[in-house]
Formats: C-alpha cells, structure tokens, sequence
C-alpha cells in the first residue's frame, strides 16, 4: 500500500508547503534571528495580509499574489512604525525580553480583533484560474494552488538574499545583528538600519498572507496555528540564516507530509515540534547557526 | 395628633386599595409584561459565524410573534449574551441569566461545547431546555427536559451517517470498501465513530480509518494516502476550512470512488458553495434542509425571504439554509408550547413537548429518546450541475438532489464520483 | 506587609468567603468568581517563573490543561475525590514543568520561551489522541447533586478555589522572602553575573518551573468540574496564555501582589464585559491593556502605587 509513488508525493507535497513555511518565517528570521525582536505577532500580520489580498481580490478582480506584492509598501511604512515604537519604549531602556514581549502578544490580539471586527469570524476563500487545476509530472502531481506559492516564495526568498548580501543597507542588517558597536563605527545608524530590517521582515508577511489565502482558506485567528511553526522553523534554522530557515522549513514541510501519509495526519504536529524539542535539546544553535 | 397621623394612614390605605383595583381593572397594565427569554449565543469566536445567522432568524422569529399577538398576548424579549465559542463562560451567564436578569424561559447557544456546560444548571433549576445543534449533547445526563432542534434521530451518532450508508449499500455493483476520514474535533470524530459503526453493519470493508488536525494547511497527503487503499465508497467528516481543503486536494489527486462525502459541514454555506462550483459536483453530502417541492414547507419561503434582506447586512451566510430555519424552529416549538398550555411552568412546557407533534417552518417536529428527534431527517443531498455562476443556482430545487430519506426525494443519485 | 497581618487576611478571606456562600444566594457571583480566582493561581503560577526568574512561558494553558486532563483521567479510573485530584495534576504539572526546564533551560531564555509553545502543541496533540479522556469529542463530568455544608456545588468550587488562591499567593510570597526568592531575583537581573557569584542556577531555574508549572496544574484540576463538559480545544485555548501574561504584568511582576492585582482587575473586568459589552471587545480590551501598560507602566500597577507613595512620603 506504501508504494513508490506515494510516498515520492508525499515527499513532493511537503517540499511544497515547506516553500510555503519558508515565506512565513522568512520575515521573523530577520526580526527575531537578526534583530532579537521577538515579534509574536508575526503570524497576526500575516493573516492581515491575507484579508488584505481576499478584499482586494473580492471587490476588483486582482490576483491575490499581485496584491500581496503591491502592498509591501504599505508593510514595510507599517513595520518602521512598528519598531520605532518599540525602540523607543523598549529597546532603548535595554529591558526588552519580557515586556517586548508581551507589547507583540498585545499587538497580535488588536490585530486578530480588528480583523475580526472588519471582515467578521468567517473563513474567507480566493479562487484564481489555477487554483484547482495540477502538472503531471509521470506519476507525480503537482498542484498549482501549491506550485505557484512555491515559486513565489523561493523568489523572495532570493531577493532577500541577495539584498542582505550584496546591497549596504542589506549588509549593515546583518552587521547590526552581530555587533553594534562596530556598525557605529562603520558609519551606519544602527537605529536606521534596524528600522529598514523590520520593515522588510514586516513586508514579507504582506506577501506570505497572499500566499495562504491562495493555499486555503483563512479566519483572522488562524494566526495562533503558526506562531509554533514559524518560531520553530527560524530556531532550527539557525536563527540568523536565510538559508538554513528556508531549509528547515523544507524538512518541517516534509516532516509534516510524511508522517501524515504513513502514521496519521494527527500526528504531524507533535512530531514537527518534538523534532524541534530534540533540536534545542541536543544543538540548539540549530542546523546552519553559527 | 394621633388622631391626624391615623387619617393619614387611612387615606394612605384606600388610595392604595383603589390603585390595585385599577390596575387590576386594567388589562393593558398587565399584557405589557413581557416574556423574556434568554440564551448565550456565539457571536465571537469559532461559531460566530452561524451563532449570528442564527440570532437575525430568533429575532425574525420574535417579531413574527409579536406582530400575532406575542405568548399568552404578552410580548416576548431577548436576554442574551455573547458566549464567545467558550464552555467555560457558559455555566456564568446561564446562571446571570436565570437569578440576576430573572428570564422566564431559557435556550441554548449553539454547538454541543456550549449546550453541555448548561444542562446541569437547567437540571439544578428544573428548566426546560430547547438546544440547538449539539450532537448527543444530553446522553451522560439523560435530562428529560432538553429537547434538540437539529433532526439527527434517536441515536444520533449513528442515525447521521446512516442514509449515507443506506445509499451506499443500494449501488450497483455493491461497494466492498470504505474510507473514512475526518477532523480531531468534536463533531466530526462523534460521526466518524458513528460512521463506523454503520460500516460494519453494512459489512463494507474500512480500508483506511484516520484523522487530521484542524491546523492542517493542505490536505494533498491525507487524499493520496486515501487514494491508495483504493476505496469503494469515502466518508469525509469535516469543518468549512477542511471541507474546502479536502474538496480542492480531491480535484487536484483525481480520487475517484462510487459514492463520496457523508458528514461535511460547510458545504452547505454560501461561501464555499460558491468559491468551489463544479468541484462540488456528484459529491453527496448531508443536508437539512435545501429548495426541492418536497420539502416545501408552509411558512419556511416567507422566513428565508426575511432571513436573506437581513443577512447581507449583518455580514453572515447568505444563503440562509442550514441553520437559520432551526433556529427559528426551536422557538416556534417553543412558543407553540407556551400558547398551548398557556403557562411558563417549566414542567408543564416540557410535558408538553414532549407528548405533542409541532409544525414548524421546518416540517413536523416529534420528540423521542433523550429529547432528540423521534425519527431522524439528515437528509443526504448531491451536488448536480453545479456551475460557477454565482448563488442564484442554489436558490432553486437542482443543484442539490435529495436523495434521502425516502419521503423527500427529489432526484437520481449518479454514480460514480466523479461524473 | 509584615506576616501577622498577611496571614490574618489570608484566614480572614478563606473563612469569610466560605461561610459567606451560605449567606449570600446569587450563584452568578460564585461562577464569575471563581473564574477570577483561577486566574489569581494562574498569574502567580506564572510569575514565579516569569517574574520571579525571568523565564517567560507561552504555554500556560498546556499546563493548565495537564491538570484538567490527569483530573478528568484519574476521575475515570479511581473516582478519587477532587482533593487528591488537585494533588495530582499538580504533580503532573509540576513534573511537565521539571521536564521541559530540563531541556532548554541551560539555552537562553527565548528558547525555553519557544519551547513552552511547542510543548503546549504536542501535548494538545497527545490529549486529542488519548481516547479514555475523550479524545476530541470531549470529556462530561457530572458535578454531584448534593454537597457537604454547601447549599450547591458551584459554592464549594468557589471555597475550593479561594483557598487555592490564598495558598498559591502564600507561597509565592515565601519564595519572595526565602533564600530561593533571592537567587531567582540574582537570575533574572543578570543571569551570568549570578551563575559567578555561585548562584546555583540551573537548580533554581528548575525549582521555578516545577512549582510554577505545578500551581498551574492545580489551578485546571478543579475546571472539568466546574464546567462539566469539556474538550482539547477549550482547555488549551492561548486565552489563558495570554492573560497568565497579561495580568502579572498590569499588575506588577516583582511582588507577589502584582499578579494579584491584575488577575482581580483584569479578570473581574473581563467578567463583566461578558455580560455586558458582549462582543469582541473583550478581546480588544486585553490586548490595549497589556500593551498600554507594558509602555506606560512597566512596573504595573503595583509600581505605579510604589512611586505615588514615595512621591507623598517625600512631601
């Protein structure tokens, strides 16, 4: 019954929803492993952009994912607000873990709510002309409604690569995280620096909510169901690595969809983070950390 | 001096007499007295959704009932509160509701989670209780005074999946094998189980027994595991997000069966029948209730008329099918009951409940076994020529055949899934 | 406040409120009240470990939701009375608690953070298989008809939970005046400096956590009793994630009041919006609050209370 081209699916399958996990945690690499913000509402904004692309989607017409896109802007202005806020209150005084924390919990219920009092408690669903149709590659399948956030994914994750790696502001990011005190002397305004870091992280999440309104359906608390997976997947990452995240989102996705197909989908969760349990347990730098 | 304040106090005394007398003369003084009725209701939380579709129903209903003259001529009021989708503030606000707000009557909210909680306040206080969708709500407590709106039948873990078996087992050729699959949530495992029960009494062969979390993204995995134990007949027990999850993986995996569907909600939502069209088609599903002459019922048109004007604002389910037309009923049992032995006593309402057959907008309703439905009425309906035209096609007989129980059918079964 | 006075409230409050059950007749109070006094347990439960150590925990209501279960479990199995039920999830829990501070507490404090997240999914996911408690279809517990020297049992739940209340903030105050109460405090302000001075870190972190994790388990051993009905999905619901951090921060975390404060502030408010407001606003509510006083208020409500009385000492 476990035959070839099942479990060869199942692998594909969870390559897929894997490239989808990377889209969500790519943003909380940069802010949690780069910066040290614990952004718990990471997976909030997420499913605001979700909402923001079903409405858009609804009222005109536009592809989900274009909507996505087009509203980074409008994420990253959010996200320099966003830390600004917090730099000042937090940040600054040096006492970040426990209120920081607590400030993104704060946040991540007002957004839930807000979007609950916006669009209301229902799952809202897109439907684009490729959504529903598959490849056949042989005896594998490849859905579009999963191909296609796939693609999207691995191309802004490149994007961000090559940004933090080739570009100054995109560097000074990723100095800024390993010493501040050298950024400073460098020349960069750790502060500006860090701003345009969470901005970015924040924008990514405008796209990744497109994504999962294009995978299934969505309701504003949807959110809680990852904040687990996104943590987990930056954790085994590596924290700081774009690399090592969109990895360790591949495995997690792979991990999911096997033990689903062999044992049980009830299982897949558990499994997922007792991996990650054993992880922190035994290298808690994670797979690609430093 | 004693003799003034003793003038007084006889004055006091007549005038006072003289005020009873009157507004005991007076009819209008006493008809003004309402009726309250109180409940929790979902309006936040998992269950909002239908929670509010079913408070615009319970208010049309009330304004139904106002305009003919209210209960025992008074006018009824609601007393409710939102009970956010959460057992544990259901035992407070019942309570609230019955020493605090002093309600006369009581219902339930909607959904097992937040009917459970309240039963054995209603049994401390000897309420009569109508409930609302709960699957085998009252079975640990077998309280004579709880009666379910939803029409699942004596034994409704069983009676749920039932027709779809019975279908099943009249194809031809005679299915060997079944799969059966379905959410880690409360309803769905209760069918599930049910499910397979009735299985083995058709003797059909569970090939594959599983179930996924609610938090599952996509279901392309469960559908291939699913797809290579080669089923003859599928039952799916799911929630919106996993029916449309499910729906979308089986069109992309190409699962083919005899017969497929069984218990999943939300199908029966506007949203979803519209987002998924013709991928709905040939899947049969279970139902309470859909356009087709025979379940015609007097009154049922006129409400879903006033539901869907009201819905569109409110920003729930338009389509108005599933659980606004109960909601409605399991009032008008309830109203009907009053105005019969015109009294609020709850043994008396019970006992009345209990002993009599009801018509509602719904159809007649009769009370059996631990205050469920005498005789079961999940009806089995499937998706036909289903088009991506929007939610007029649903708002006519066609779209969903009814293909059981017996005295409602409208329309052929075609098999195999899918066409 | 000096210990003779603690303990005569503590006695005060535990009698009158018990022999006031018998006074007063409106059970709506002993509902809501009880739920406020859970909530007491569960913001002291977590600031030991989040005030106290500095460790946060995100997965509060896994803990909770340990307690609920062993109850419900050991109900099933040995109909043991509901005293030897606390004792027992609270053992649980505090095992659970031991477990997972083993595990990720010599890593900084983030990962144990994270940890707690994914412990709360994968015990939510063990619950959900465990058919004898119920699985997902959920667990009924039929409260009894009759209690001893109460007139119904929601009162005794209520008395149940008022002690438990007064004992867990009991506690919490010895930890704060003990010798372990200083080593947490070293820890949490700068955990390195500590562990040079000879602190026993990794020892204390541990004790945190199980008696943390322990008073948790006890605060949900009573819940399937007093909600009769109950699933995987409410007993593990973030909600009580959320305000076991939101109240201990309104409140204050480096005193044992401040969880106090806050869990009969925001709780009775809480309360109160449910049958009032009624809508989503009671989410809104939480979340403005721990947000406004997190950057308003860092000390909460108890520091605020600090600064005015030495502002007016010094006048």
């Amino acid at each position: 019954m476990f035959t070839a081209d099942l479990l060869l699916n199942a692998v594909v399958a969870g390559v897929l929803l894997g490239g989808f996990y990377a889209a969500a945690a790519i943003g909380l690499t940069i802010a949690f492993g780069q910066l040290d913000v614990v952004n718990i509402a990471h997976p909030a904004f997420i499913v605001s952009g979700s909402f923001c692309a079903y409405f858009l989607n609804d009222a005109y017409g536009i592809d989900p994912i274009l909507v996505g896109v087009l509203l980074t802007p409008v994420y990253f202005a959010v996200g320099v607000a966003l830390y600004s806020v917090y730099y000042t209150s937090f940040e600054r005084h040096g006492e970040e873990s426990l209120r920081g924390l607590a400030f993104f919990f704060g946040i991540m219920f007002i957004v839930e709510v807000l979007l609950i009092m916006s669009f209301g408690v229902d799952y809202r669903l897109v439907d684009t002309a490729y959504i529903g149709e598959s490849i056949k590659l042989g005896f594998i399948g490849l859905p579009y409604r999963l191909l296609v956030p796939f693609a999207v994914s691995l191309a802004m994750a490149g994007a961000i690569y090559l940004f933090l790696s080739r570009t100054f502001t995109g560097r000074a990011i990723l100095a800024v995280s390993q010493d501040r005190l050298a950024l400073r002397l460098m020349g960069a305004d750790p502060v500006r620096v860090k701003q345009v870091a969470f901005g970015l992280a924040l924008a990514t999440t405008a796209v990744a909510g497109a994504l999962l309104i294009v995978i299934g359906p969505v309701e504003p608390s949807i959110g809680r169901l990852y904040i687990g997976r996104v943590f987990a997947i930056v954790v085994l990452g590596g924290m700081t690595s774009i690399s090592g995240t969109i990895v360790a989102a591949l495995i997690l996705g792979v991990v999911e969809s096997l033990v689903g197909t062999l044992y049980g989908p009830s299982w897949a969760p558990a499994v997922a983070f007792g991996f990650l349990l054993v992880t922190l347990a035994v290298r808690p730098a994670g797979l690609f950390g430093r | 001096m004693l003799q003034s304040i003793a003038r007084r106090r006889l004055f006091g005394a007549l005038g006072g007499t003289i005020l009873a007398a009157m507004s005991l003369a007076l009819p209008s003084a006493q008809a003004a007295e309402p009726v309250k009725i109180g409940f929790g209701m979902a309006l936040t939380g998992a269950l909002a959704g239908n929670g509010k579709a079913a408070l615009i129903a319970m208010e049309i209903w009330r304004e139904d009932v106002n305009k003919a003259g209210g209960l025992m001529g008074r006018p009824v009021e609601f007393v409710y509160y939102d009970d956010q989708t959460n057992p544990s503030v259901v035992p407070g606000i019942y309570t609230k509701l019955l020493t605090v707000d002093k309600v006369d009557l009581v219902v339930s909210g909607y959904g097992t989670n937040v009917i459970a909680p309240a039963i054995p306040i209603m049994m401390g206080r000897k309420k009569v209780f109508m409930g609302l969708f709960g699957l085998a709500a009252n079975e640990k407590f077998n309280y004579p005074n709880y009666f379910q709106i939803m029409p699942a039948g004596p034994d409704p873990k069983l009676d749920w999946s039932r027709g779809f078996f019975e279908i099943a087992t009249g194809l031809d050729p005679k299915p060997k094998t079944v799969a059966l699959v379905g959410a880690d949530a409360e309803f769905a495992r209760n069918a599930l189980d049910g499910a397979k029960t009735n299985a083995e009494k058709f003797n059909l062969n569970v090939v594959y027994n599983n179930t996924y979390p609610p938090s599952t993204t996509d279901y392309t995995p469960v559908v291939r595991a699913i797809q290579a134990t080669n089923p003859d007949v599928v039952f799916i027990a799911s929630y919106p997000p996993d029916s449309a999850g499910m729906v979308r993986a089986i069109n992309e995996v190409g699962l083919k069966a005899q017969l497929l569907g069984g218990g999943m909600v939300g199908l029966q939502y506007a949203a979803l029948l519209t987002k998924l069209g013709p991928m709905l088609n040939g899947i049969t599903n279970y139902d309470f209730w859909v356009p087709a002459p025979t379940l015609d019922f007097p009154g049922v048109n006129e409400f879903l008329a006033k539901y869907q004007a009201k819905a569109q604002d409110a920003g729930v389910d338009p389509l108005g099918h599933y659980l606004p037309p109960y909601a409605y009923a399991y009032l008008q049992v309830l109203g009907q009951a009053v105005n019969a032995a015109n009294s609020l006593d709850d043994a008396k309402l019970a006992e009345y409940i209990r002993s009599n057959e009801f018509d509602t907008i719904i159809g007649k309703v009769k009370f059996g076994k631990n205050g469920e439905w005498a005789s079961t009425r999940v009806l089995q309906v499937q998706y036909q020529g289903v088009t991506s035209d929007g939610l007029d096609q649903f708002l006519k007989p066609g779209a969903r055949a009814v293909l059981y129980p017996s005295e409602w059918k409208y329309g052929e079964l075609k098999t195999p899934f899918p066409q | 406040m000096r210990g003779l006075w603690f303990w005569a409230v503590a006695v005060l409050l535990v009698v009158g409120g018990t022999l006031g059950t018998r006074a007063l007749d409106n059970d709506f109070f002993f509902y809501a009240g009880y739920v406020v006094l859970q909530f007491v347990v569960l913001a002291t439960a977590w600031n030991i470990l989040g005030g106290f150590t500095g460790y946060v925990n995100f997965g509060s209501a896994a803990f909770f939701a340990v307690g609920a279960y062993t109850a419900i479990a050991l109900d099933k199995a040995l109909s043991l009375p509901l005293p030897a039920l606390i004792l027992a999830a609270g053992a649980a829990s505090g095992l659970i608690g031991l477990g997972t501070g083993y595990l990720t507490l010599r890593l900084r404090g983030i990962f144990f953070a994270i940890s707690t997240l994914a412990l709360a999914v994968v015990l939510e996911t063990l619950v959900i298989n465990w058919d004898y408690v119920g699985g997902a279809t959920g667990s009924y517990i039929i409260p009894p008809d009759e209690v001893f020297f109460f007139d119904n049992f929601v009162e005794a739940l209520f008395s149940l939970m008022l002690l438990l209340a007064v004992a867990a903030v009991a506690v919490a105050r010895w930890i704060t005046r003990s010798r372990i109460g200083r080593g947490l405090a070293a820890i949490r302000d700068d955990e390195l400096a500590a562990e040079c001075m000879g602190v026993p870190t990794l020892k204390l972190k541990l004790i945190s956590t199980t008696i943390s994790g322990a008073m948790m388990g006890i605060a949900g051993a009573p819940y399937p009793f007093y909600v009769t009905y109950v699933d995987p999905a409410s007993a593990f619901n973030l909600f009580y994630a959320v305000n076991a951090i939101a109240m201990p921060m309104i409140g204050g975390t480096t005193s044992w009041l401040g969880p106090v404060i806050g869990a009969l502030l925001l709780g009775s408010l809480q309360q109160w919006a449910t049958v009032s407001i009624s809508s989503e606003l009671n989410l809104l509510l939480v979340g403005v609050m721990l947000v406004a006083f997190v950057i308003l208020a860092p000390q909460g409500i108890v520091g605020l209370a600090r600064r005015f009385l030495d502002g007016r000492r010094r006048l």
